[in-house]
């Protein structure tokens, strides 16, 4: 039972990843693909690390959390890096 | 094959197909910020893929090697943004 539900925690975290990455591929401008990858960054990383909680802890029959930290640092850094990205671009398309 | 390792495979086939757009993308990107957003995506789609991996084989030992390529992903990229930003990382 867990591991059909971490499963399909994974699939649907790799699908948003996927998503995003095809929205960086396809849309046109750079103020447009910045966009789309934070959905691999924020929702495809916590249902993959969802799913890895549910089967780490069914695998070993106790609480295993220490996923968070992965969750922690991605929610920290995606905002910074993409807003010292998007600033660098402003400056060099104003220069 | 059972159900549980044939999702988690296509679950890596898509991260693979991701990462290949995101080189695509590095290499064809017009200006410099383009392909440094390409390198952060790569970055992350790597390290989901090794989570999934490790899922896959059932040891957290792979999470750790998740762990330091998403500390060294936003390390370079900062340090990337800093260097578009201002033409030096230190200064």
């Amino acid at each position: 039972m867990s591991e059909t539900v971490a499963a399909l925690l994974v699939f649907a975290g790799a699908l948003c990843a996927f998503v995003g990455s095809l929205g960086l591929l396809r849309l046109g401008s750079f103020y447009e693909r910045v966009h789309p990858p934070t959905m691999g960054t924020t929702l495809g990383t916590a249902l993959v690390l969802a799913g890895s909680i549910v089967y780490f802890t069914a695998l070993e029959s106790r609480p295993v959390i220490h996923e968070i930290v992965i969750a922690v640092l991605m929610t920290v850094n995606t905002p910074v890096t993409y807003m010292l990205l998007v600033r660098a671009a402003l400056h060099r398309d104003r220069a | 094959m059972s159900f549980f390792p044939m999702v988690l495979m296509s679950a890596q086939v898509l991260l693979a197909v991701a990462m290949l757009f995101a080189l695509v993308r590095l290499m064809a990107g017009p200006r410099a910020h383009d392909r440094v957003l390409a390198l952060d995506t790569l970055y992350v789609n790597a390290m989901l893929l090794v989570l999934a991996f490790g899922i896959r084989e059932g040891t957290a030992l792979y999470f750790e090697a998740a762990l330091v390529i998403g500390m060294l992903g936003f390390v370079s990229t900062a340090a990337l943004a800093k260097f578009l930003l201002r033409g030096e990382v230190i200064e």
